[in-house]
């Protein structure tokens, strides 16, 4: 137990609650209907928040525990790598932008899957997204949850067991009764914490190396490789860097967390705002803290468990009670992106089945119940999977990662910029994406070099666009149909 | 109104997503030619700038700047702001 450190954390959370509770404050005196403002937060980010809260959604455990970690093994190859990552920042924003405000708008839709409704008017298309977001965002959530427990493990001396609990405990309580606005608000502050973390760390670890040419010369000094684009063992090709583009970059638009927000801005300009904030803020973070993960090399050498990287770096390099306030960005990331996750996932059983198929005429105040409700118990089910955790943290985020971009990119992205595109067409992409991404990863791990996203995304592109086409005639009528709804509206 | 069924929003919006494609494909190329340009000799024969290796220093950290400086112009000159809600008096005007 190191008490230096403990306090700060538990200023900390202590910090985040406050502002969960402020949050909920404003939940109970909204005018707005209670599913938009507990899932969206009545669509009034402003352009700081609503950076800070994809900055911090997105930047998961993976960027900050797992990924410094295999960038100590791999070198600077691995950095040049992260940066792929760097595009999320504007190009999300700017490919669903503004039509995908207006048009969620339009529908009313308060979840990617009612943005699908709207779009498909598909019972089919509904139930197959809102099971694709249940099953993978669960596992993703998992992934998240024992980097968070590990973390306050490696920090307090805490058994497993005991820290996945307080962490699951301070997480549950601000999501259940502040909802997304309480999440965006707690986002922002800790995308703050995130920033500022990065940078002192950034700092600690290059003066405690003295000095950035020396770090490099250590490094080139005990494996060439470590300085090259290409990875330790040499094993980093250009195709499979590259191929990172597609799943960490550009195919981020169809992961249901990121497009959630995408509904959530109050304006253009907010929207404006959140662009140059977020790239900078993502670029930032991504660079340094992957750069933290290799200068820890020279000075700490011999870490086995890269998942330790981050913590044991700065106990190293910072006085103890700053490397507490630093190692609240991490515990922040985590925090920031299971929160959204266990929204998202609650919504999808609320909203995307229960009101739209099991019982439309729910009361408000059974809707209000049964959220808050099913979001704890989402809360501990996943508490419970984390109890027995597997051990590459990262890879488990990206496999959900992959699964729902196969699943949903085309839908979201065709169903904004191509007319023809049709339910047909957006079923069989799904289905298709999601197939193949399973088989691939089972069987054929790096085709042709690449990640394994790859392929799933250029075959369910296919999909779409064949089938919607070959089904022209029969959605037609249909198409009239729904252009009438969307006129009445 | 530019038509019964276009919305002039769409228009801009439609516009900017490909302002998105291309700032990625511009992004892809700085950073690939870079790092796989100058990264590709033997480490021996590296070239160092603020001690950092010449490839991975002009590829990620001004290849990170070169991309916010691009969407800081490319939002400040080139984004529209339009509202989101429906204009209310639309039911009449079709």
């Amino acid at each position: 137990m190191n008490e230096a450190v403990i306090v700060p954390l538990i200023i900390f959370l202590i910090l985040i609650f406050l502002v969960g509770f402020i949050a909920s404050g404003s939940l109970r005196k909204s005018n707005h209907d209670f599913l938009e403002e507990y899932f969206l937060g009545g669509r009034e980010l402003g352009g700081f928040i609503l950076a800070m809260t994809m900055t911090a959604t997105y930047g998961s455990a993976s960027s900050f525990i797992g990924g410094p970690g295999v960038a100590y093994t791999e070198g600077l190859g691995w950095v040049l790598l992260a940066m792929s990552q760097v595009v999320t920042g504007y190009f999300v924003l700017m490919i669903l932008g503004k039509k995908f405000a207006i048009m969620s708008r339009r529908y009313n839709a308060v979840t990617l899957t009612d943005y699908l409704k709207g779009r498909y008017q598909s019972k089919w298309v509904v139930l197959i997204a809102a099971v694709s977001i249940i099953i993978f965002l669960f596992s993703a959530m998992a992934a998240q949850w024992v980097g968070g427990a590990r973390l306050i493990e490696s920090l307090t001396g805490l058994p497993y067991h005991t820290a996945l609990f307080i962490f699951a405990l301070s997480v549950l309580v601000y999501v259940v009764i502040g909802g997304f606005r309480a999440v965006a608000l707690t986002d922002a502050v800790q995308g703050v914490v995130m920033f500022g973390g990065t940078l002192i760390l950034l700092v600690a670890t290059i003066i405690a190396g003295g000095g950035i040419p020396d770090i490099i010369q250590g490094l080139a000094a005990e494996n060439p490789n470590l300085i090259t684009p290409f990875g330790a063992e040499g094993s980093l090709t250009p195709t499979y860097v590259s191929s990172f583009w597609i799943l960490v970059g550009v195919a981020v638009v169809g992961l249901p967390q990121v497009t959630v927000r995408a509904m959530s801005y109050k304006s253009s300009k907010a929207m404006h705002r959140a662009l140059i904030i977020g790239t900078i803020v993502v670029g930032f973070i991504m660079l340094n803290m992957h750069l933290i993960g290799v200068f820890a090399r020279p000075i700490l050498p011999g870490i086995e468990v890269g998942d330790k990287v981050m913590p044991l770096i700065a106990l190293e390099v910072l006085p103890p009670w700053l490397a507490g306030v630093v190692l609240a960005a991490p515990m922040a990331a985590i925090m920031s992106t299971v929160d959204s996750l266990l929204l998202l996932v609650s919504s999808s059983v609320v909203k995307d089945v229960y009101v739209n198929y099991i019982k439309p005429d729910a009361s408000p105040k059974r809707v209000k119940t049964l959220s808050l409700g099913v979001t704890s118990l989402l809360g501990v089910l996943v508490l419970l999977m984390a109890l027995n955790p597997p051990d590459l943290l990262i890879w488990l985020n990206l496999f959900a990662f992959g699964g729902l971009e196969a699943t949903f990119i085309w839908p979201v992205v065709m169903g904004l910029y191509w007319k023809k595109g049709n339910k047909y067409g957006a079923l069989s992409s799904m289905a298709v994406g999601v197939i193949s991404y399973i088989v691939i990863q089972q069987f054929f791990p790096t085709p042709f070099g690449m990640h394994s996203v790859v392929l799933p995304i250029a075959l369910s592109f296919i999909a779409y666009v064949f089938v919607s086409l070959a089904t022209k005639n029969m959605a037609l009528e249909e198409y009239a149909a729904q252009q009438k709804i969307e006129k009445n509206l | 109104m530019s038509g019964k069924n276009k919305d002039y929003r769409f228009t801009i919006a439609n516009r900017e997503a490909l302002i998105g494609i291309a700032l990625a494909v511009i992004n892809f190329v700085w950073w690939y030619g870079f790092a796989y340009g100058l990264g590709s000799k033997s480490p021996e024969n590296y070239h160092f700038v603020l001690g950092l290796p010449a490839w991975f220093f002009y590829s990620c950290v001004v290849g990170f700047i070169l991309i916010v400086a691009l969407v800081i112009v490319v939002v400040k000159f080139f984004f529209v702001d339009v509202p989101f809600e429906e204009e209310k008096d639309r039911g009449n005007e079709s």
